[in-house]
This record gives C-alpha cells, structure tokens and sequence, in this order.
C-alpha cells in the first residue's frame, strides 16, 4: 500500500472514531462530577474495614485482589515470552568497554543504596501512604540496572543471577496465588484477609495486605530486573 | 461543561494511532503504541476526578474528606503495569525481526515477505 493511500484510509478511520469519542463523551458525566458509587463507598468503609489508609492499596490488594491475579500473571507471561525470545544459552562476551567516566561511577556508586532503600521502603508503607508493591518494585529494579550504568553488565548479572532472579519471580507469583487458595481451602473468600488488623496507620495495620503487597513488590523488581538482563545480555551477544 | 481532559485522552489516542500507520521504525512504533496507551490513563483518571477532591489516601487526613475515585486509580495501576510489559515484548519482537530481516522498517518487512 502505498503512503497516499495508507493515510487516506487512516484519515477516513481515524474521522470516524475521533465522531463516536466525541459522542460517548457527550453523554459522560460533567467532568468532576462523576457519581461512582462504588468508588464513594470504598472512600468510606475501606479504612475502617480494611485498616489500610491508603484506599488504591486496600482496592488492588483486597477489594479487587483477583484482578491483580491476572495483572501479576500478565506480567509473569510477558517476561517468560521475552525470555523465550532472547534467551539464547550464549553468555554474552562483552568487549570491555570504555569505563564510564569517574562523575557516572561517582555517583551512581551512591545511588545505588539510596534508590535500593528508597524502593523497599515504597513497597513496605504502599498500604499505609503512596506507593505500593508495583511501584515500589520497579523502583528497586531500576536501582540494580544503575549498576549497569555505572559499571557494567557482568556486574549487573553477577549482582542479579539470573536463576535466584527466576526463582523469585516465579515463587512471588506462586505466593499470590497460593495465598488466594489457601484462603479457600479455609472456607474463606478468594483472597480475603486472614492476619489479625492493627491500629490504623501503622506498618502491620492491614493484614494480609502486606503479604499480597510483597508478593507483588518481589514479582515486579524480579520481573523488571529480568526484562532487562535478557534485552541487554542480546544487545551485548556476539552476533 | 470542561471537556478539556477528555479531548486530551482522544488526542493522544489519535496522534499515537497516527505514528504507528505511518512509522518507519518497529522501535518508534512501539513507543507510539504506549503513546496510545497513554490516552486511557488520562481519560481513567479524568472519569474518577472529583471537583475538589483529595487523593484517595486518608492518612493525615480525616476520613469522610472529599476524595477522588479510587476504584479508577487501581485500574491505572494495572493499565500502567500491562503498557510496560507489552512494551517490553513488543521490543524483544523487534530485535528479532531486526535479526532475521536486517531492518527495522516495518514496509520493508511487508516487501519481504511478499
């Protein structure tokens, strides 16, 4: 096809979708006024009931725990079709490049147990202020790839070897699962809490929330940490 | 009315749609598909803005204060996640169609393959 006609046919596409948005969002609420009841209610019972100040938290973690089911299970997908792709049984022998200069390895090298710190402390107080297992996972795992930056990528992988980092990986996505189970087996709900809760605000305040939390946290930073080995250890590879 | 962070979502959608029909980089049209993606964070976000409303995070705050909805913010949480993991992908796809092809322009690889 050529390009004329490519986007003259996105054009006409693009016209028509751009009319039916313009339709639905006619008929939306006012904005800042949207009525979600379901949102309101969980405003309102969700720390009283769940003892997790922070509502997202209780929502993806409890509330709506099954959904993160599939959000974990999405991700532990993606990085196994990556590594299916990638993983080629060859190390990658890196012609020793030039070092990074002495400012990124000055500062990096102080970086690293700052942002290690910073991203465990996100995933442990998620339930209680912002942050949470997601994000705080990614946030360790960008503190390990600052290794690469710094030094190189033998020390990154000697720093995250991979079959500890699969284990992880997988053994965090089992955990979340077999916690769900584990709650059925005991005649409870999927996912439904089974720690006693804590004074509201404090680090152990919402039970098994943690555990979920955690699960989640070990799943991404293992998951981000291998996304990344298998990309670089390919752009690396003797061709 | 505002509509304003509504025409925003539909303009992200649009460019981004826009950048993968005429990309001439698999590289550069999967940062414009996580552009697309973009579109139904801010619109996630907008549908769950309330006027006036604080985060939903009630620590320091008294509960019962105006907030927004939080049900919406989870389901960012997971479109975010899921963008991130499709990106991650899509890049491995890229490297191997750049290792079997030689190029990453996707109208070369249509003429490749007939």
């Amino acid at each position: 096809m050529t390009q004329r006609a490519r986007l003259a046919v996105f054009g006409v596409g693009a016209l028509g979708l751009a009319l039916v948005l313009a339709w639905g969002i006619a008929g939306l609420p006012d904005f800042g006024h949207y009525p979600g009841p379901y949102g309101m209610l969980l405003n309102r019972v969700a720390v009283p009931e769940r003892h997790a100040s922070n509502v997202v938290a209780a929502v993806v973690f409890d509330y709506r725990g099954f959904d993160t089911l599939g959000e974990e299970l999405i991700l532990f997908a993606a990085v196994l079709g990556v590594a299916l792709l990638l993983r080629s049984g060859k190390e990658a022998h890196e012609e020793p490049r030039p070092m990074a200069s002495e400012a990124v390895r000055a500062v990096t090298a102080r970086l690293v147990p700052v942002a290690f710190l910073f991203g465990l402390y996100t995933i442990a107080f998620g339930p209680v202020t912002p942050g949470g297992g997601f994000q705080g996972g990614v946030l360790v795992a960008l503190s390990l790839v600052l290794v690469y930056l710094g030094v190189d990528l033998a020390a990154f992988r000697k720093l995250t070897p991979t079959p500890v980092v699969d284990l992880l990986e997988g053994g965090a996505a089992a955990a979340f699962v077999g916690m769900g189970l584990g709650s059925l087996v005991a005649g409870m709900a999927f996912l439904q809490n089974f720690l006693p809760l804590d004074k509201i605000g404090t680090l152990s305040s919402p039970g098994s929330i943690n555990l979920l939390n955690w699960a989640a946290g070990i799943e991404v930073a293992s998951a981000f940490v291998l996304l990344f080995v298998e990309l670089l250890n390919y752009l690396e590879a003797p061709e | 009315m505002t509509v304003a962070p509504y025409v925003l979502a539909v303009w992200l959608l649009l460019v981004g749609l826009y950048g993968v029909v005429t990309s001439r980089n698999l590289i550069h049209l999967t940062i414009c598909l996580t552009v697309c993606q973009s579109a139904s964070y801010v619109f996630l976000l907008a549908v769950g803005y309330r006027t006036g409303g604080t985060a939903p995070i009630f620590k320091g705050i008294p509960l019962g204060k105006r907030a927004v909805d939080p049900v919406v913010q989870a389901l960012t949480l997971t479109d975010v996640v899921v963008s991130v993991t499709v990106l991650g992908l899509l890049l491995a796809l890229a490297l191997k169609a750049h290792e079997r092809n030689g190029t990453l322009d996707p109208q070369d690889l249509s003429e490749v393959h007939g």
